[in-house]
């Protein structure tokens, strides 16, 4: 019967010629083969939040009046609706964690350089995107702490110099976080960033494709000197049952989460009480908001917070090009920029933790 | 000092000199006029009396605090004299209306010659009353003060002098968070009120009062205090008849059910006063169960006959707020463990709400002594706690089909994973 299937779809489409890339297809193998499974995972948990958005999707009601009501009827009510919510939520986590994981890991691993420096552009931009898919997404339960989040964070913006004040009153549509504020983060939550996200996915993964996987520097050197000391497997199946095992993994990952710790719904926001004590964006914003907050309110004559937005601004656009810097010889990489991804890691991860410890 | 206290207390003509001499010499020592300090009259008073001991001295600083002073008025308002002169013979001169010390005797009436007196006193407040004098009139404290009895409290004693706050202000003696330690320096003063036949034991009732701790503990300003049950000017204790028409201003359900209830009347023909016999006056301490009890914290007992009606009344009241209140325990303990389990009630939460108000409800109706009326607020709480107890049970159901879920699920993905590692072992072998 499958075989018959085949044969008809062969007849028509020659599946052969259309599978030979896959075919022929080689990935490195090496010690360090593993981390090429996190841009993997990260697509799968992209999949995932497609999948998952568009069944919350179904009985979401964007709206300041309905919002909360609807989420809470999801999570109480609808079959399955707390798991499908509670796995868009882990997911969404998981996927900007995993994002960040394999952008660290194409850093150290030199996998930006000539001739991936597109794959990287596009990747990086990725990031942010994903960034701007847990903003967005963060206030549509239109609870408590994600409307006061939220007020935080396109106040934020709103000291970007020049363009920052329209900025924020185009973000929430009128100078405070209102209703109108959550119906466009909904329309840049469901439409705007997940058609420039599938754009900028297609792009990403067909450089990959098309570019193969990157090989170490140093590994490069010497399977470039002993061409007999060259380890590769095939795409397909292996590696990609490989991945199909990371895939399933992060599935039990996912499933333990939502099973063990549902996502919670928080109280309904109200913009006439104030806001509560001590209250933090989202963990991956952390690590600027606890800069933020560590910059004095006067920098010689610049606005502490304004200075804090401007070099956040250029150091984002400093890491968009960062491969531009790179030597394409293999054994002359730069050390500096090995130093600032040390460093950089290092300092994400130093500020999360003192901004989720600091009162 | 002790001799200018003694020689300036009469304020005769003859002794203005020999003061004047002392303030002068103190003038010339500060060296500096604090006269032009407030508002456009010249006061050259404060030059002299900001440098001198107490009681004559009076502080720039302490007086620039004096609402009055604010206001732009001047010593010379209230104690005569010519506050423009720099020289303090002519200030002080009776020629220039220089009262001196004010008679104790006087002080209701001077303040009263202000504030008693609507057009004047429209100009700087024209909400604030000018009825003072005349409720001062029919307190305890005027009414003794007419007889000549001058250890009364009179207007500074309450609202201090020269240094004299708005009410609002919390550094005010008559602000709502210091009226009790205002009143408590006389009335809690064992020595200062014999012969008055009262107690003086009110205000160390008081500080462990319901009414203490919301006032100054939890900063309730609506809390009562002394004069929010005796009244300000107009003092009196409210009469042993009139308890609950004091109480009732802001208990005012409890007073409707009292009101109707038979031990109003009881009351009223023992000549008991209302409310304070269950809960006293000056130590009112948190209501609890254990009043309709048999133990330490009785009430009831104390009138009625173990086992006789009223008694087996009690015990059914007793009995349906323990129930209602472990109802409520019950379902809120379940709701807690729901709730930490991720699991979502905040419906079932805010539903408690309701059943605890329904408790609240029937503890106010207690003040019928109906065990009818109590025992419908009992049923519609229970009735509220069973289904939020249901809606926590049914959680924790739902919490455990979904760890058996993830449970089912992670075998089955390890069985997965243990076949894709078979298998890939067997195509790269």
């Amino acid at each position: 019967m499958f075989a018959a299937v085949r044969r008809w779809f062969d007849e028509r489409l020659d599946l052969d010629d259309l599978t030979a890339p896959l075919r022929h297809k080689t990935v490195p193998s090496h010690r360090l083969s593993y981390w090429y499974f996190l841009g993997g995972i990260t697509l799968f948990l992209f999949v995932i939040q497609v999948l998952t958005g568009i069944l919350l999707l179904l009985y979401y009601r964007p709206g300041a009046n309905e919002a909360f009501g609807s989420v809470q009827y999801i999570m109480t009510r609808v079959r399955f609706g707390w798991l499908v919510r509670s796995i868009h939520s882990w997911s969404a986590n998981l996927m900007i964690f995993t994002a960040f994981a394999h952008m660290f890991s194409v850093l150290f691993l030199k996998a930006y350089r000539k001739p991936r420096e597109l794959t990287w552009v596009s990747g990086v931009l990725l990031l942010f995107l994903v960034m701007g898919f847990g903003f967005s997404g963060y206030l549509l339960p239109w609870n408590t702490l994600a409307f006061f989040a939220t007020k935080v964070g396109t106040e934020i913006t709103g000291q970007v110099p020049i363009v920052g004040k329209p900025m924020m009153i185009f973000l929430r549509g009128g100078e405070d976080v209102t209703g109108a504020t959550l119906t466009r983060f909904f329309g840049f939550h469901v439409a705007v960033l997940p058609g420039i996200a599938t754009l900028l996915l297609l792009v990403h993964l067909l450089l990959v494709q098309r570019l193969g996987m990157s090989i170490p520097p140093k590994l490069e050197v010497q399977w470039t000197a002993d061409p007999s000391a060259k380890r590769e497997m095939k795409f397909f199946p292996n590696f990609l049952l490989r991945e199909l095992m990371a895939w399933y993994v992060a599935l039990g990952v996912l499933g333990a989460l939502a099973a063990v710790f549902p996502w919670n719904l928080g109280v309904k926001a109200d913009p006439f009480v104030s806001a509560p004590a001590g209250i933090k964006p989202e963990w991956y914003f952390l690590f600027m908001f606890q800069t933020l907050k560590l910059i004095p309110s006067k920098v010689w004559f610049i606005d502490g917070e304004v200075l804090g937005v401007i070099a956040f601004g250029l150091v984002g656009l400093l890491w968009l090009l960062l491969p531009f810097f790179e030597s394409d010889q293999p054994s002359h990489m730069k050390r500096w920029i090995t130093g600032l991804s040390v460093f950089a890691l290092a300092y994400v991860a130093g500020m999360s933790v003192y901004g989720l410890l600091a009162k | 000092m002790a001799f200018l206290r003694n020689k300036l207390r009469p304020f005769s003509a003859a002794h203005v000199g020999l003061a004047g001499f002392v303030v002068f010499a103190a003038c010339l020592g500060c060296g500096q006029s604090y006269g032009q300090s407030y508002g456009q009259t010249k006061n050259t008073c404060l030059d002299c009396h900001s440098t001198l001991p107490d009681p004559l001295g009076v502080s720039q600083e302490k007086f620039s605090q004096d609402i009055h002073a604010q206001k732009g008025l001047t010593c010379a308002s209230c104690h005569g004299g010519d506050p423009t002169s720099d020289d303090a013979d002519k200030a002080m001169s009776p020629k220039a209306g220089w009262k001196g010390k004010i008679d104790r005797k006087q002080i209701p009436q001077l303040c009263g010659s202000c504030h008693s007196d609507p057009a004047y006193i429209r100009q700087f407040n024209p909400s604030l009353r000018t009825d003072q004098l005349d409720q001062y009139r029919t307190s305890v404290h005027g009414k003794r003060f007419a007889t000549g009895d001058t250890k009364v409290a009179v207007c500074t004693d309450c609202h201090s002098v020269h240094d004299l706050r708005a009410p609002s202000d919390l550094r005010s003696t008559v602000n709502p968070v210091n009226v009790a330690n205002t009143c408590a320096r006389c009335h809690a003063d064992a020595s200062y009120m014999k012969g008055y036949s009262i107690p003086t034991d009110q205000f160390a009732k008081y500080s462990i009062s319901v009414h203490h701790e919301a006032l100054a503990v939890r900063g309730d300003l609506s809390a009562p205090t002394c004069s929010t049950c005796h009244g300000n000017h107009g003092a009196a204790p409210p009469g042993v008849d009139k308890v609950q028409n004091v109480c009732s201003n802001c208990h005012a359900f409890q007073a409707q059910m009292y009101e109707k209830s038979t031990h109003k009347k009881a009351f009223e023909s023992a000549s008991l006063p209302g409310c304070v016999v269950c809960h006293s006056n000056h130590g009112i301490r948190h209501p609890t169960d254990a009043m309709l009890g048999t133990g330490p914290d009785a009430r009831c007992m104390r009138c009625h006959a173990p086992g006789d009606r009223c008694d087996q009344a009690r015990a059914a009241l007793l009995s349906n707020l323990r129930r209602l209140d472990e109802a409520n325990k019950s379902a809120d303990s379940v709701l807690r463990v729901a709730e930490s389990s991720g699991m979502e009630v905040s419906e079932a939460r805010l539903g408690q709400d309701q059943a605890r108000d329904s408790l609240t409800k029937a503890r106010v109706t207690i003040h019928s002594f109906r065990t009818d009326l109590v025992d419908q607020d009992i049923q519609a709480g229970l009735k509220i706690a069973a289904q939020n107890l249901q809606a926590g049970k049914d959680a924790m159901v739902e919490r455990n089909y979904r760890r058996l879920g993830f449970g089912i699920s992670v075998v089955a993905i390890g069985l997965v994973l243990a076949g894709l590692r078979l298998y890939i072992k067997k195509i790269e072998s």
